[in-house]
């Protein structure tokens, strides 16, 4: 165990943890953020991906030794009031059926948007076959991507 | 790259080449006993003794290392990283992306950290996990030794790599990595170290391609 200090939504969060200890532990356990899921534990579903310097990483595998000293945003500090265009159009296309894997999916939405601020389908594809979604809401996820999109686009112009 | 024999020099030449070669060990010998790190080893064109045969037998175990699952699913044809013994198409349709490093929230360094991640076929780990970049893919998918061997040497196709720096690229932390995959995955067919001893052999007679 040792001391280490996690800055998690722009909120410094000290504790005592195993510097090898997956992030996502810390996030739920210690910060006491239940907003990020654990699915898989391998890396191979999305459910736990988190914002690490601004990338998505999967906290499942991703260890506390690597995300001292960076920032980490998880679902709950996406945006103060929910109001972020992913969230926002999450909301309006209603998204979720279960719900379980959707904080991962906006993560790595959020991502995506970032980067590539009017993503094609192939885009989509691109960035989000690596989140896994039991209930088949693939066809949601991607109508709402671009719902978030326009939403973006809409709010650039008036600013 | 060369498919004929080079005629033989004449003994000047390999005069001339032995006291090159035995200043070189003279060096090699006496930085053996310095405390500090040893600089990578100096590849002069004076070393590079031209054998064919040597070279293309040499060569027979690059290849077979280099298009094993261990090096070869990193080297696709395709822009998708391979998986597995079997070299079957990454889960997740990972994309090479510009800098070979994905793109977006599928980027590789997303789930491949710095080191292996415990766990039966976990994701291995390196620092700089990442495929060759989109300008320079460096296949290895698909290719035939003539093919392999003529594109490891082109400076066009490699990354401008000449000699000293393919020799140096043996140790490359990614290279390694083969040989360190994580629990589940076989191991190349040779050691590190009985690879690295071909690629520099390879290199060093002429880095000859064998015959289509």
């Amino acid at each position: 165990m040792a001391k280490v200090t996690l800055n998690i939504n722009n909120k410094d969060y000290p504790m005592e943890a195993d510097p090898q200890m997956p992030l996502l532990w810390a996030i739920r356990d210690l910060a006491g953020l239940k907003g990020t899921k654990y699915g898989c534990g391998v890396a191979q579903c999305g459910a736990c991906v988190v914002h690490l310097d601004g990338e998505a990483v999967r906290s499942c595998v991703t260890k506390v030794s690597r995300a001292a000293g960076k920032k980490v945003v998880t679902i709950e500090g996406l945006s103060e009031t929910n109001s972020h265009p992913v969230q926002k159009a999450w909301q309006e296309i209603d998204v979720p059926q279960c719900g379980y894997c959707h904080s991962g999916q906006i993560m790595s939405a959020a991502v995506l948007l970032r980067e590539k601020p009017n993503p094609t389908d192939q885009d989509i594809d691109d960035a989000m076959a690596g989140n896994i979604c039991r209930c088949g809401t693939y066809l949601r996820i991607r109508k709402a991507i671009h719902t978030a999109a326009e939403m973006q686009k809409k709010t650039a112009a008036k600013s | 790259m060369k498919q004929d024999p080079e005629t033989r020099r004449g003994s000047f030449l390999s005069i001339k080449t032995a006291v090159v070669l035995s200043i070189f060990l003279i060096a090699a010998g006496a930085s053996a006993f310095r405390n500090d790190n040893v600089p990578p080893e100096e590849v002069k064109i004076s070393m590079i003794d031209r054998d064919s045969i040597e070279s293309v037998k040499a060569f027979e175990t690059v290849y077979k290392t280099l298009m094993s699952p261990r090096c070869m699913n990193c080297h696709p044809a395709g822009d998708v990283p391979l998986l597995g013994d079997d070299s079957h198409l990454h889960t997740m349709g990972p994309k090479r992306g510009v800098d070979g490093k994905g793109v977006y929230a599928m980027k590789c360094s997303n789930c491949h950290q710095e080191t292996n991640t415990p766990g039966l076929h976990t994701p291995p780990g390196n620092p700089d996990w990442h495929l060759p970049p989109a300008a320079m893919k460096m296949v290895f998918e698909g290719k035939s030794a003539h093919e392999l061997a003529e594109q490891l040497v082109d400076k066009k196709k490699n990354g401008n790599k000449d000699i000293k720096k393919l020799i140096e690229h043996a140790d490359d932390g990614l290279v390694l990595a083969g040989w360190n995959p994580g629990e589940g995955r076989t191991l190349p067919p040779v050691t590190h170290a009985e690879f690295k001893k071909a690629w520099i052999t390879w290199l060093k007679t002429g880095a000859y391609a064998p015959k289509k």
